[in-house]
């Protein structure tokens, strides 16, 4: 088991800037994610945080700054020593992006047959595990299309988990599930988190997953085109000045900031 | 305003043009029995008319519900910046983008293939990272399911030759040497070409459809995060099956153009089957078969290029997957067209 020590910097961004083309997103971001964080990327609709979130797994180039994980870079490197990095960090995706031509135990399977040294038996407990985990225990034969978004989504946390990952990143991870699995799926990335000390990177802009479990936070502004607040989202909503993460944090209601708003 | 069956946007035009600086108007509606959005929108409309022209307006009269929704519908101002107006552009400029995406086009596509021949390195070191159930999975779709279809398709191209060559033959009185045409005209060009330009329609459309589908539910950036490249779990097994299954598909398209043109030199012009089957293996060298099947592995490359390609570089819609699909199949029908016109001045210049 690895060992939790708080201040360990798992991931620093260093002054990125995200475009798309010549449209720039985001610039001068400046953040550090420490082991054991649940950390939340926050903001409106387009302000970025999926774009930052595909730069933070390799899939887009930065226009300019760079990525640190512990304390290698992730741009400038070449791209075997990229996908060396990136084999420790799990991802779980919107729509969960199973393979759709492949059943649930063949999806969970594909990493553990590519980059691990198990026998096939093995390979199908783990994924057996790896599924009892999510609750999706027993539908290993079952393929993407024949299970509901939400058994989809925990599929692919499943896929997520395959190989430990010390990092895992999660993009609207309760984004078109009813309020019981949201919350069935907050507890279990909470869970995740503390058994197998796991960091957690999400995006998403549910206030009731960013109170419940996010400990920090940044707060990216489509307006100002950077972050414009940072620290735990509890922390935010007490002492943050700034209406717009205000306004964010308490649905358009800022005066009942101090109000437990959560709780409503 | 009672008789709301009949009111319309022009209806309340006189109503404001009487009006001059500094009148109010006042709305009453306590005669109106249903209304819908219609009245809501000539109601915005007079209110617009009104603003225009500083005339007050006093909505007070209005049930609770229409003035809420007069508020809501004004409540965010119209974005002047979000309309898109039509970009008017200099035919020159057009012109320019054009050129330039072909360009780009060509650009892509030449990395494509670097990637592409990268993954085939990789799989001679045995570096590759496919799932070899995927190759036995696309040998299937590609193969033995499109045996249907191409017995139909070459049956009937060998007749065709058949009839069309022994009218011009019987000319001559020369029609014996139908068999040589049929037998020439299938193993050397027709029985690859037919073959190519069906599996462009079956295979390649099917791989530019399946990977634009894969990219719009992100299921390639899985990949990729994963660990795995497009080119080696998607594109290597596609391109591997299709070099596999084309020079048998190729093969079995020849024999059935030559039965075609044998039924048509039997029953129409009376030629022994003896004689045909002696003319056809005169004239056929297993030089002719040899440039035949190399042709069929080369088609099978460039259908799968031409799939891999445009279904990787789909746009994210249910539109792009179609236009990747139909692009695939043009892409393919012109590659192959260009690369069997090339493979045929080489032979020729060659003496083969």
């Amino acid at each position: 088991m690895r060992t939790m020590n708080r201040t360990d910097s798992v991931i620093k961004v260093q002054d990125l800037t995200l475009a798309y083309g010549d449209i720039v997103i985001q610039k001068a971001l400046n953040f550090e994610v420490r082991r054991g964080d649940i950390f939340v990327i926050m903001g409106g609709s387009g302000c970025g945080k999926s774009t930052l979130l595909m730069h933070l797994i390799g899939l887009q180039k930065p226009l300019h700054g760079d990525i640190f994980y512990g304390k290698e870079r992730l741009w400038g490197v070449s791209s075997e020593q990229r996908e060396q990095l990136l084999r420790k960090v799990g991802v779980l995706f919107q729509s969960g992006a199973l393979l759709s031509s492949m059943t649930l135990a063949e999806n969970i399977a594909l990493p553990l047959a590519e980059f691990t040294a198990l026998s096939k038996k093995e390979i199908d407990q783990t994924v057996s595990y790896k599924l009892a985990l999510v609750g999706l225990a027993g539908f290993e034969g079952y393929y993407p299309s024949e299970i509901s978004g939400g058994m989809q989504k925990r599929a692919g946390l499943a896929r997520a988990m395959a190989l430990d990952p010390e990092i895992l990143y999660f993009d609207e991870p309760s984004a078109g599930l009813d309020p019981i699995s949201a919350q069935l799926l907050d507890e279990l990335i909470q869970s995740l988190r503390d058994s197998l000390g796991a960091t957690i990177i999400m995006v998403t802009h549910e206030l009731a997953s960013i109170f419940a479990i996010g400990t920090h936070s940044i707060f990216l502004d489509s307006e100002a085109k950077t972050a414009i607040a940072f620290g735990s989202p509890d922390q935010l909503l007490k002492t943050s000045q700034d209406p717009r993460v205000l306004n964010f944090l308490t649905r358009g209601h800022p005066e009942r900031a101090g109000q437990g708003v959560r709780h409503e | 305003m009672s008789n709301a069956a009949a009111l319309n946007g022009e209806d309340f035009n006189p109503m404001t043009e009487g009006l001059r600086d500094g009148q109010r108007l006042s709305l009453d509606v306590t005669r109106l029995g249903v209304w819908d959005s219609y009245l809501m929108i000539a109601l915005i409309d007079v209110m617009r008319r009104c603003h225009d022209r500083h005339i007050g307006v006093d909505t007070s009269g209005l049930p609770k519900g229409m003035a809420a929704l007069l508020e809501l519908s004004s409540r965010v101002p119209e974005r002047t910046d979000a309309i898109k107006g039509v970009a008017h552009r200099a035919w020159l400029e057009r012109l320019g983008e054009s050129a330039r995406s072909v360009w780009l086009d060509g650009f892509f596509l030449t990395q494509f293939i670097g990637e592409s021949a990268t993954s085939m390195v990789a799989l001679i070191t045995g570096r590759a990272r496919f799932r070899p159930i995927d190759l036995w999975l696309q040998i299937q779709a590609c193969g033995p399911s499109a045996l249907p279809i191409v017995t139909l398709i070459s049956l009937l191209v060998g007749l065709i030759l058949a009839f069309v060559g022994a009218v011009q033959l019987a000319l001559f009185g020369a029609e014996l040497y139908m068999a040589d045409l049929v037998s020439l005209g299938m193993t050397r060009e027709m029985g690859a070409l037919m073959t190519a330009i069906i599996m462009a329609g079956r295979s390649g459309a099917a791989f530019a459809a399946q990977m634009g589908t894969m990219n719009v539910n992100l299921e390639i950036s899985a990949l990729r995060v994963m660990g795995f490249t497009a080119s080696d779990f998607l594109v290597l097994p596609r391109m591997l099956a299709l070099i596999l299954v084309m020079p048998f598909l190729g093969l079995y398209a020849d024999l059935m153009g030559i039965i075609g043109g044998g039924i048509v030199a039997i029953s129409f012009f009376d030629i022994p089957l003896t004689q045909f089957i002696q003319r056809t293996s005169e004239s056929v060298h297993l030089t002719d078969f040899f440039i035949g099947l190399f042709k069929c592995s080369l088609f099978g490359v460039l259908i799968a290029l031409a799939g891999c390609f445009r279904g990787i570089q789909c746009g994210r819609s249910a539109s792009a997957v179609g236009e990747a699909a139909t692009s695939a199949v043009v892409t393919s029908i012109v590659f192959i067209v260009v690369a069997d016109s090339v493979v045929t001045l080489i032979c020729h210049r060659l003496g083969i």
